[in-house]
């Protein structure tokens, strides 16, 4: 069966070649710096399962002090100029776009064909990881055609790929190092804190009153936290549950489905959900990394309103 | 209860505004949040550990970066500038808005890795964006060059949000449907979509117009001829040529 272990070993593989590539550039000032950066990173993507906890958090620790010493530099990447590539594209059309295709047409046919079809009883894909295994296929696919159509230099992929990961940077692990804070957040009960909080500031007596605070507490732990999902059981069991649910008589699909909506507009405001908000601005070279936060808050805040006003009516006073 | 483990996020706002490396400052605060709550110092780096080792899955994504990449080398993006200088009435907000509508309907149906800031963002969606205020309004400042790309990527995550939770065996709506049945509400994950798509409704027409609005933006203050056939590709430095101040603050 292909797991997610299969693509570990792929992406750790990638990362190695980052790393040796890296160590040889010399046209990189900081080139040792970036070697063991991703070297760092392949060693968990290969033997993060042998490493037990300890030997992990200690490896986390190296990665964040290579980041944190600012020993990441760009590398150099012999790769066209942009008088070759308008040339290039001038002659190979609009058939370039076949191969960036192929990757997320094999996930989306493959999902379908997989999930909808005795496929799935052959077990030949881990059914929790399908759409990302067939991601990983479709990347090699994708490849195998770039090699056979373009014949570029042998080591050209993995040398672009190192191009566009070295402009990302130490960006590109801050959305796992996130993960793994909110792990340490919820060990050390800072959700139960944040909701003990909540449940105090509830004024008594108006459910349009209580609705706000509910919405609005998703939206500011999901804020803190970077993602909705350690916010929602905090607040539905602060406020949700005991106020909404059962005290003012809401529905309870309206109050879970809009409250984690309502959590998803914090999630466009904050730096914390790096994937989303960092990453895309290091990946589309931004000069202001906050850029594509401040592009969404013109629509989180309207779109908060719309999820209290549902929260209120089609929750509440329409439900009953 | 104590107060104290709240400080562990105050560290982290503190460290974002500061600029610090912000790995470091997730490290800092995750240690010193461990620390304050009674937690051994052993212990904390374990849990941070195993929470990264379990999170790998988040970083798979970065494997399409060679295809892109060597796509790039043979000029995807001046093909992806060419395509929409063809097209009539290619505005920008007019691609973002197509594409909103895209993301979210495969969203919906579940398929949220099919798009993504590496797979689609930044080789195909960001160069239209751009080619097209290009096309309308001549060669573009910074500023301007800016706000575009950043709005190819917010209309990506507001497509991805906004439409995922209508399909019924995502993560958020299994959470959902866990949590509250730890109270004894049992409620059906396709109860729960159902819920999922007035705020889908409004995603759309909240961001759609501020998407056609932000065409307007663009033609306001600088109505200058259009470009010149070299402007349309060439003048136009692609990402990746010229040195990223933003990833050391």
């Amino acid at each position: 069966m292909i797991t997610l272990q299969w693509l570990y070993v792929l992406t750790g593989a990638m990362f190695a070649a980052f790393a040796v590539l890296s160590a040889r550039d010399r046209g990189n000032r900081k080139r040792f710096g970036n070697a063991i950066f991703w070297a760092l990173v392949a060693t968990s993507f290969w033997f993060g399962d042998v490493l037990g906890d300890l030997g992990n958090g200690i490896l986390v620790l190296a990665i964040v002090a290579v980041a944190g010493a600012h020993l990441l530099g760009r590398g150099e990447t012999l790769s066209t100029s942009i008088e070759q590539r308008v040339e290039l594209a001038r002659r190979l059309g609009s058939k370039l776009f076949l191969p960036a295709l192929i990757i997320p047409v094999t996930a989306f046919f493959g999902t379908l064909l997989f999930n909808y079809t005795p496929l799935k009883e052959t077990g030949l894909i881990d059914p929790r990881a399908t759409t990302l295994v067939l991601l990983g296929i479709g990347v090699l696919i994708a490849l195998a055609v770039c090699y056979a159509w373009l014949r570029p230099p042998v080591l050209a992929p993995v040398d672009e790929g190192r191009r566009l990961m070295d402009s990302i940077g130490w960006a590109g692990i801050l959305p796992q190092m996130l993960a793994a804070l909110g792990a340490v957040f919820a060990a050390a009960g800072v959700g139960d804190i944040i909701g003990g909080i909540a449940g105090e500031v509830i004024p008594s007596g108006s459910v349009f009153l209580a609705v706000v605070v509910y919405a609005v507490g998703m939206a500011l732990f999901t804020i803190i936290m970077g993602n909705a999902f350690a916010a929602f059981p905090v607040m539905v069991a602060a406020i949700g549950v005991p106020i909404l649910v059962r005290g003012a008589g809401a529905d309870p699909a309206v109050i879970g489905a809009v409250g984690m909506l309502s959590g998803f507009c914090g999630t466009l405001l904050t730096p914390m959900a790096a994937n989303f908000n960092i990453v895309p601005a290091a990946l589309l070279e931004l000069k202001d990394q906050y850029g594509v936060i401040r592009m969404q808050v013109a629509t989180a805040i309207p779109l908060f309103i719309c999820n209290v006003l549902i929260l209120y009516f089609a929750g509440y006073a329409w439900a009953r | 209860m104590t107060y104290l483990p709240l400080l562990g996020i105050a560290l982290v706002v503190l460290g974002f505004a500061l600029r610090f490396n912000p790995l470091l400052v997730v490290a800092v605060a995750a240690v010193a949040t461990g620390l304050l709550a009674g937690v051994p110092f052993v212990k904390v780096l374990a849990t941070l550990g195993k929470a990264f080792n379990d999170n790998r899955y988040v970083s798979i994504i970065w494997i399409v970066l060679p295809v892109i990449g060597v796509l790039e080398r043979y000029g995807l993006q001046q093909q992806a500038r060419t395509l929409i200088g063809r097209m009539r009435g290619a505005t920008t907000g007019r691609i973002l808005l197509a594409y909103l509508g895209f993301r979210q309907i495969f969203a919906a149906l579940g398929l949220t890795s099919v798009a993504g800031h590496a797979q689609t963002v930044r080789p195909l969606v960001a160069p239209m964006a751009e080619a097209a205020a290009e096309k309308e309004h001549g060669d573009l400042d910074e500023d301007t060059r800016e706000k575009v790309k950043a709005l190819s990527a917010a209309t990506d995550n507001v497509g991805l949000f906004f439409g995922e939770d209508i399909f019924i065996a995502i993560g958020s709506i299994l959470l959902i449907q866990g949590a509250m049945g730890g109270f004894g509400i049992e409620l059906t994950p396709l109860h729960l979509s159902l819920w999922a798509i007035p705020t889908a409704i409004c995603a759309f027409l909240i961001h759609g117009t501020r998407l056609l609005l932000f065409d307007r933006a663009l033609a306001a203050p600088r109505r200058r001829p259009g470009p010149s056939p070299c402007q349309m590709n060439g003048a136009v430095a692609p990402p990746g040529s010229r040195p990223s101040p933003g990833n050391n603050p």
